[in-house]
Order: C-alpha cells, then structure tokens, then sequence
C-alpha cells in the first residue's frame, strides 16, 4: 500500500474535463443569460442565472459540509468504526472553505445586486408596503444575512481546519499511549461538540431560512430546516460513500471492508427514511390544515385540481427516487454489502436530493418557466469536477491511513 | 436411542462446560471439523460471531417481518378504505373520501405494529419459546459463569469418545445428559453447515 495516493492519469484527465465544463457553461451563460441586466421586466434568462448558482454552491457547499459533520458525530459518539476511512471524510470536509468563498459571491452578489427576483425582500418598496415582510424585516434583510452567512462559513471552515489538524498531528509521532490517547480523543470530542453546536444552529435551524426559505418570504415552515439538513446528510453520506469505493476499488484503504460499507449504507437507508418523514411532515401538516398562506408553497410546486404546476412530475420523482427507491432497494443486507450497487444507489441519491434541491429554489424564483437544460447540468458538472479534484489533491498530500488513531483496531475489527 | 413421547422425543446429549471463551471457540472449531452434531451452545451473555462459529444458517426473521409489515400496510389502507369510501362516507373538512396524506400515519402505526408482534411471535417459535413452555437445562451455571457447549447424539454415537474429545479441546466439566427435545409446534432444527477448512473463522 502506499502512503500516499497518487492521482490516476485518467482521473486528473476527467476531474479537469469536468471543471471546464463548469466554467465554460458559467462562461456561456454570462453571454446569453444577461445575469447584468436588472430585474427590469420579465427577464426570466438573468434570474435563472442566479438561481441555478445559488441553489448549486448551496447544496454543494451543503454537501461536503456534512463531511465534518459526520466526523464529529461519530467522534462526539465514541464511534470507532469510521477511522479506517477517516482521512476520506476529512479530504472532503477539506473542500469547505472554497465552496463557502463560491457560494459568499453568489449570495453576496445576488444581494448587493438587489436580486429581488430571487429573494422578494430585498425590494425596499415592496417590503414597506408589505405587512408581512415588514414584520420579518428584523430578519430578512441585507446586513443580518450577509452577517449571518459570513460568520456561519467562516466558522465551518476554522473548525473543520482544527479538527482536521488535529488528525495530521497525530501522524508526526509514533503510536499514543492510554494518557495521550484519551487527551487527544478529548480535544477532539471537545471541538467536534463545538461543531455540532454550530452545525445545529446553523443548518439545523437559521441558515436555510435565510438561504433558502427566504426566497418564498411570505411563506414559512418550521419544519424547513430540518427537512434540508436531512436532505443534505443523506447525500453527504452518499458522497463519502462513493469516494470510500473508489479508494478501495484503487487498491488503497486496505482495512475497510463490506462491513464498513454495510455500516455507511444503513445511513443512508435510514437517512432517506428521515428525509422522507420530514418531507410528509411539512407537507401532510399543510395539506390538512388548508391554510392559504401555508398551501401557496405547495400550489407553486404541485398546481392546483384545474391548474397542474409546472414542477408537478419533478414534486413526486423527487419522493419516488428519494424514498422508495431507497426504502425498497436498500432493504436487505446484500445490496448494502455490494460495492456496484452501492455505487448506483449512491449516485442515484445524490442527483435525487440535487432535485430536491432544485425544486426548493426554482418555483419561487423562476416561477412558470422551469428550464432543465445545457445551464442546470452544466454547473453541477463543474462543482462535481471541483470536489474530484480537490478531495484528490488532498489525499496526495496526506496519508491515507490515521495509522495512530486510538480507535483504529476497533476499526479494523469491526463486524456489524 | 431415541424414545418418542408424543410430539417429543427423549436424546443423548453430551455437555460440556467452558469458563472461557478463547477456549471455546477453537473447541467449537474442532467440533464441527470432527463432524458432531452442535445441538446448541449457552452462554451467558451474547457473543459476537458465536453463531457464525457454530455454523447455522442466517436467520428468516426479517423476512417474516417484511411480510408482517406489508400485511399491516395492506390491512390498513384497505381497511380505512373501505370504511371511509363504501361502508361510511363521511364529509370531513371537506377532503376527499380517500384521503391519502391522513391515513399515512395510521398505515405505518399499523404497519409497524404488525411488523413487531408478528416478529417476536416468530422469534418466539423459532426459539421454541413460549411463557409456560419447558425447557432442560444443560447446566445451571450457564446462566452465570459458564459456556456450556452441548453436542446431539445419534444412536451411532460413542458418548464417552465424544465425552473425551471434549476434554481433550479445555471443557472443565463434562457429563452425558438426556432430555426432551422439541415443543408442541414440533421441532425447529438448526441446519448445521459442515465445516470447511478454507472458512475464514474465529
């Protein structure tokens, strides 16, 4: 085995490929969406622009965040099992601070650029004469956001930072005996509590009210923020899957086994369970109590009996392929023990949860113009060669083994 | 050797007791690779990979509780179907008289409810269990301090060549037992898979 991973010809080929991609899609939508031009008319073209950029860098951003996340769960929870695989969750915690600095452009551009189009309450004359924006203007305006986002990405990154130090620290020396093991799993609880305390305030509750609520101002739910960390967990776990695979398929990660694999897909079937049950919470809720102000999110999305809503089939693929396809194919323990089906299952989540995505930012912005072509693939392309490249790189640098982790036999042990 | 009583038959089981697990492991190792038939093993708390050291097959619980939980979808959604839509319509806030979103949570109580007492009364006959329901015991000190290995016999077997081998592989105690096997549903044998040398084992 080797210490370091070194990066396939072909994958740099391929990561590369897929960030132009990215940037020659932004590149021809600056020229043919007019992003510049004012929210002056219908120009539907220029709020699509921004609305695919805010909802890609979020759930991206979103995405390897729940990375660290994960990490600091299991630590916080004594969980040995994941050390085998540990440096993979750090690599692609390690892409945090720059999807944060691409998704601060996005959001600070969107609001400084007063794209009242994609967020309603950024229109000074609209809020004043808006009873309900008025009320939420406390809340809901440019220097609380942009405070609010600032200080939220910027402490993702310095405790993601801490976390992962105290991991390549650990590699200098030889292995720790019992005092120094237990301070370091405590320095280590220690922070990860820390981040679990802002991950919680943060995605569990404030941020995608801002981020992502606020683009339906009039509308709320307490159940939003929940229902997004959900989605985005169950796709972080899927995407650190998909890299533990790909490790393993190289030949590195000697010490994961199927039990590993069969551990990170009991995650992801329980995950989508949740995510699904948050799902039917927010909308059954609404759906009963048949409040207009309420069902208007869900008018939006699904129509009404005499008027079907143009994001109608996309509302319930979303369910189909994040529910039951996950429910029904990851049921038993054979598919979860299977590499090439977890491969497929994982993918499948991710693209499903990216619709998820998708139909949260794109009814209340673009409204009745949905578009699902060259621009809406070309930016996750980009983003998905962007999270390649860098988990790679990082690897490169470090060893892909925490050989001096306290845990690591229980790692290597582990039989679920 | 074996005697019939009803539903139930008198064996010849030999009995031997542990009082460590590395010990036993092996011995169970050697057991199955001399061929003897495990009838069972107690032990005193759960032991990780015990079952896959003895050698039964995987159990069929969680099939029969994917089959009690569908039958509780089923049972529900018909029944609050057929309620709601022939048996008595009602007019509730004006929602439709099939309505989907409200009989979700009752559909998965039920499913749920279903899937959990179906799987302890399999669980319970698969264990031969039942409150009421006799069971011998090997050796009272296995619910204690000791792994107590037990062996089934054939009217083929030499008890006191089985009774030795055990000794020779650590047991601290062995005795030559009969007892009744079985309940009134009948038997529920364990499918012992013969040991292979190029099993990863414990």
């Amino acid at each position: 085995m080797n210490n370091h991973f070194v990066i396939p010809g072909g994958y740099k080929k391929w990561t590369t490929g897929l960030m132009i991609v990215g940037v020659v899609t932004l590149l021809a939508a600056i020229i043919f969406l007019h992003p510049l031009a004012g929210n002056k008319g219908d120009n539907v073209l220029g709020t699509r622009f921004w609305a695919v950029l805010l909802q890609n860098s979020m759930y991206w951003l979103m995405l390897v965040n729940t990375a660290m996340f994960f990490m600091c769960i299991t630590t916080v929870a004594m969980g040995g099992w994941q050390v085998a695989f540990r440096r993979i969750t750090e690599a692609i915690s390690s892409v945090v601070p720059v999807m944060a600095v691409i998704m601060l452009i996005v959001i600070l551009s969107i609001v400084f650029g007063h794209r009242y189009d994609i967020y309603p309450w950024l229109d000074r004359n609209a809020v004043a004469a808006d009873k309900v924006l008025r009320g939420k203007s406390g809340f809901l305006n440019p220097t609380f956001y942009t405070g609010a986002s600032i200080v939220t990405l910027g402490l993702w990154w310095f405790i993601g930072k801490k976390i992962r130090q105290f991991s390549l620290e650990s590699d200098q020396h030889g292995p720790m005996d019992f005092e120094t093991g237990k301070r370091w799993i405590n320095k280590n609880v220690a922070w990860g509590a820390f981040f679990i305390v802002v991950y919680g305030l943060s995605v569990g509750s404030t941020m995608p009210w801002l981020w992502l609520m606020s683009i339906d101002a009039h509308w709320f739910s307490t159940m939003y923020s929940w229902y997004t960390f959900a989605s985005t967990f169950v796709s972080g776990i899927a995407l650190i899957t998909i890299f533990v695979i790909y490790f393993k398929n190289k030949g590195e990660l000697e010490y994961v086994t199927h039990e590993h694999l069969h551990d990170l897909g009991k995650f992801i079937f329980a995950f989508s369970i949740f995510w699904a049950y948050l799902w039917f919470s927010q909308y059954m809720l609404i759906w009963y109590s048949n409040q207009p102000e309420e069902t208007k999110y869900f008018i939006d999305r699904i129509g009404t009996a005499r008027h079907v809503g143009a994001y109608k089939g996309l509302f319930f693929f979303n369910l189909i392929v994040n529910f039951v396809c996950p429910i029904l194919l990851l049921m038993k323990k054979g598919p979860k023990r299977n590499y090439t089906f977890m491969t497929f299952m994982c993918v499948m989540i991710i693209f499903g949860h990216w619709i998820d995505f998708y139909q949260m930012v794109m009814p209340g912005t673009v409204k009745n113009h949905p578009h699902m072509s060259w621009y809406e693939f070309g930016i996750p392309v980009g983003f998905v060669g962007l999270i390649m490249w860098s988990v790679a790189r990082y690897l490169s640098k470090v060893p892909l083994l925490q050989k001096n982790h306290p845990f690591l036999k229980e790692s290597i042990i582990h039989h679920t | 050797m074996e005697v019939w009583r009803g539903f139930n038959m008198i064996k010849k089981f030999v009995v031997g007791c542990f009082d460590d697990e590395k010990v036993l492991f092996p011995a169970i190792k050697n057991v199955r690779r001399a061929g003897y038939k495990i009838h069972d093993v107690y032990t005193p708390f759960p032991m990780h990979g015990l079952d896959h050291a003895i050698g039964i097959r995987e159990t069929s619980l969680h099939t029969a509780g994917f089959i009690f939980g569908i039958t509780g979808t089923a049972t529900a959604l018909t029944g609050m179907g057929w309620i709601f839509t022939k048996d008595w319509p009602l007019n509730i806030g004006g929602k439709p008289h099939f309505p989907l979103p409200a009989f979700i949570p009752i559909t998965f109580e039920l499913t749920v409810l279903f899937a959990s007492l179906g799987m302890v009364w399999t669980f319970c006959y698969l264990c031969q269990m039942m409150p009421g329901v006799k069971k011998h015991h090997f050796h009272p000190r296995a619910t204690d301090d000791l792994f107590v290995l037990v062996i089934e016999c054939s009217a083929k077997t030499n008890e006191s060549e089985v009774a030795e081998f055990l000794q020779r592989n650590g047991a601290m105690e062995v005795n030559v037992q009969e007892a009744e096997t079985g309940w009134w549903f009948g038997r529920y044998d364990k499918e012992q898979k013969l040991y292979r040398y190029e099993e990863v084992g414990y």
